[in-house]
């Protein structure tokens, strides 16, 4: 702890070639140099990476890292105490959640926060709602946009549930649905929302082997359909096979960026490993 | 910021509480797959019954429903106001889950606003007709929920209960000390709706209740479509979502002040033309009839037949509100029963909590909600 205090100023940096892997894209998401404070517990200190269109970003450590309070930075939860997150070039700053979603950015939740007592086609619904535009009136009086809206939110709905594999409990209430199931409706719903970012926080927490297979295979085709993803995962060996780039964090600072290969060496990360057990429960 | 995770439970015990549920499951199963026939049927069959429950060569068969104590035409009117109100504030604390103490202070408003602008003793003596100042009410009713709802619905679940509460014991205190307002003397003369039989005598009258009551009958029925349309939309969507996760909601992308905002508008507007309704009946209104029991008696109908369910609303407001006229003339040990209402009526409330908390025809979400409860209680964590 002390020997991190001592260059504040400095930010991790033994990441350059991380950068160049990936020289002419564009950035999405840039994490500028953020900082964020609960009172006395530095949650995240200088934090500073970049996300470009398209690619599969990891951000690991241990639990206590402040990778879910990144999240929640970036989602417009929590205002950074110093820095700024710029998504598609705007500032995040001073937008509101909702806004937030509608310009790209779609998230899942550590602790699953589905809406328990709608079915998981309305929990789906909700999402595509977003940039859905039937007015009160329009609902009120069932006037055409509202038969329109209505009729193409539940097809995509449908087509979600079926991506995601769970479209047989499409009418079945998100409280009664399975561990697994729920983990999935909670990405079939942050998919209607038509995100061009996906943030998953620990989606493969609680999964056994063959399922975090299947999840993985899941995350690939969001990517391919043209996703780019920021997946939040304290399992090393799990992000090795699926993300292009990686950034790890230690007691909020970023201790290493770069491919899964450069990372797993990293004798940071090694050291900030070590002791700590996969908890592959 | 962070809620556990609920984990699903398999086990599942059958208690007498869930064969219950399972009995009331299974009605509700068998009425969505009825045939779309037999449940028009008996939908227009309930509806025909109420339509004709005025009248006395109706009701004078139906044993002890009809009240001994007083006018049961009268009573009906009473009775149906409440429903229409309960509709009203289901949307508020059912749908969108909105802690509203003070509803009745939008009656309040919808009346005083008929007052005002019809009555000849109004200090301002526009007296224009009753028909043309329901839209006004209303108008005036949905502002005040606006303008209420704009710096408290920012602000979550205590405070808003605080704050509902304050705005109808305003109200009050204005209707009772405004000269404005006329005090106990009140704004006499109000008129009545407008309309006349073939032989020239009106429809809305002083002494007979019946089409007063059949015009609240025939509004419920349009303002309960509307309320279904709305929840069965991207707005109830919305409504839905902020009473399950507020936060979830705004980051799935719903614009939860504004829905909230809308709940709240919507709920007054109903609200206000209750209070118009009121208004062109009684042809009277000073300040007794808005006393702060009132709002409770509605937020307790409403979660009585069991929130967030249109037709626990309805079945909730009318009970209530029939059980509280019931006991007027009945004595038992010397003492009028009536006069004991409110006591009786809490004592009812505290045995529901006990044995039927949910409420008496829960919304299915709700009634999910309270059996988890249990069972975390059973479970532990
Ligand atoms: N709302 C909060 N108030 C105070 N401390 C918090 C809050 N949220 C997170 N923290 C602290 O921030 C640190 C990082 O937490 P978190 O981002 O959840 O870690 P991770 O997701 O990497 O496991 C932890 O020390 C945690 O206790
Ligand atoms: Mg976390």
């Amino acid at each position: 702890m002390s020997e991190t205090e001592q260059k504040p100023a400095v930010p991790a940096q033994a990441t350059a070639p991380a950068v160049e892997a990936v020289p002419d894209r564009e950035p999405l998401l840039e994490v500028d140099r953020v900082t964020l404070r609960f009172g006395g517990v530095v949650a995240l200190n200088e934090v500073d990476f970049t996300l470009y269109k398209g690619e599969i970003l990891g951000l690991i450590g241990p639990n206590g890292a402040g990778k879910t309070t990144c999240f929640n930075a970036m989602t417009g939860i929590y205002q950074p105490t110093e820095g700024e997150i710029r998504f598609r070039g705007e500032k995040i700053a001073g937008k509101k959640r909702h806004q937030i979603t509608r310009s790209g950015m779609a998230r899942t939740f550590q602790n699953i926060r589905l809406f328990p007592e709608m079915t998981a086609q309305e929990n789906v619904l909700v999402g595509a709602d977003a940039h859905h535009k039937t007015s009160v009136i329009s609902a009120l009086l069932r006037l055409p946009r509202y038969w329109k809206e209505e009729r193409a939110g539940r097809e995509k709905a449908e087509r979600l549930l079926e991506f995601v594999g769970i479209r047989h409990r499409m009418h079945e209430f998100a409280r009664n649905l399975s561990y697994g199931e729920q983990r999935r409706l909670e990405i079939a719903r942050a998919l209607a929302t038509d995100p061009v970012l996906l943030c998953l926080d620990e989606p493969a927490a609680g999964f056994n082997p063959a399922e975090k297979e299947e999840l993985l295979q899941l995350i690939r085709q969001i990517r391919d359909t043209g996703v780019t993803v920021l997946l939040i995962e304290h399992d090393m060996r799990l992000v090795m096979g699926v993300t292009d780039r990686i950034v790890v964090l230690e007691f909020g600072k970023k201790i290493a960026e770069g491919l899964p290969a450069e990372v797993r060496d990293d004798p940071k990360v090694i050291a900030a490993y070590l002791g700590v057990p996969d908890d592959a429960a | 910021m962070t809620t556990t995770v609920n984990p699903p439970s398999p086990e599942q015990r059958e208690g007498l509480r869930d064969r219950l549920r399972h009995g009331r499951e299974a009605v509700a199963q068998r009425w969505h797959h009825a045939p779309r026939w037999v449940r028009w049927v008996l939908l227009a069959a309930v509806i025909v019954f109420f339509y004709a429950l005025p009248n006395k060569e109706f009701y004078q068969y139906l044993g002890p429903i009809p009240t001994p104590g007083a006018n049961f035409t009268q009573v009906l009117f009473t009775v149906s106001i409440y429903v229409l109100m309960a509709v009203g504030l289901n949307i508020v604390v059912g749908f969108a889950g909105l802690l509203d103490l003070g509803y009745f202070g939008f009656f309040a408003v919808g009346a005083y606003t008929v007052a005002v602008l019809t009555s000849p003793s109004s200090d301002i003596k526009t007296l224009w007709p009753w028909l043309l100042v329901v839209p006004i009410a209303i108008a005036l009713t949905m502002v005040s929920g606006v303008m209420l709802g704009t710096p408290t619905l920012r602000l979550r679940g205590d405070y808003l209960a605080l704050v509902t509460l304050g705005f109808a014991e305003m109200i009050r205190i204005a209707a009772v000390s405004s000269p404005f307002l006329k005090g106990q003397r009140g704004f006499n003369q109000i008129p009545h709706p407008p309309g006349q039989y073939t032989d020239g005598k009106p429809i809305f009258g002083v002494l007979d209740a019946r089409p007063y009551y059949w015009l609240v009958l025939t509004l419920i029925i349009v303002v309960v479509i509307g309320v279904r349309n709305l929840t069965h939309s991207r707005v109830g969507r919305a409504w839905i979502s902020i009473r399950e996760d507020e936060d979830a909601a705004q980051l799935m992308g719903v614009p939860t002040f504004k829905f909230k905002l809308w709940a709240f508008a919507a709920g007054a507007a109903i609200a206000g033309l209750a209070g118009a309704l009121f208004a062109g009946k009684q042809n009277f209104v000073n300040s007794q009839n808005f006393e702060l029991l009132n709002s409770i008696i509605i937020l307790a109908a409403v979660i009585f037949g069991g929130s967030g369910n249109i037709v626990g609303a309805i079945v909730g407001g009318g009970l209530v509100a029939y059980m509280i006229e019931r006991f007027r003339g009945i004595e038992l040990f010397g003492v009028e029963l009536y006069e004991y209402r409110f006591l009786f009526f809490g004592l009812v409330l505290v045995v529901m909590m006990i044995f039927r908390p949910q409420g008496l025809i829960p919304n299915r979400r709700r009634a999910a909600e309270f059996k988890d409860r249990r069972k975390e209680v059973t479970v532990g964590e």
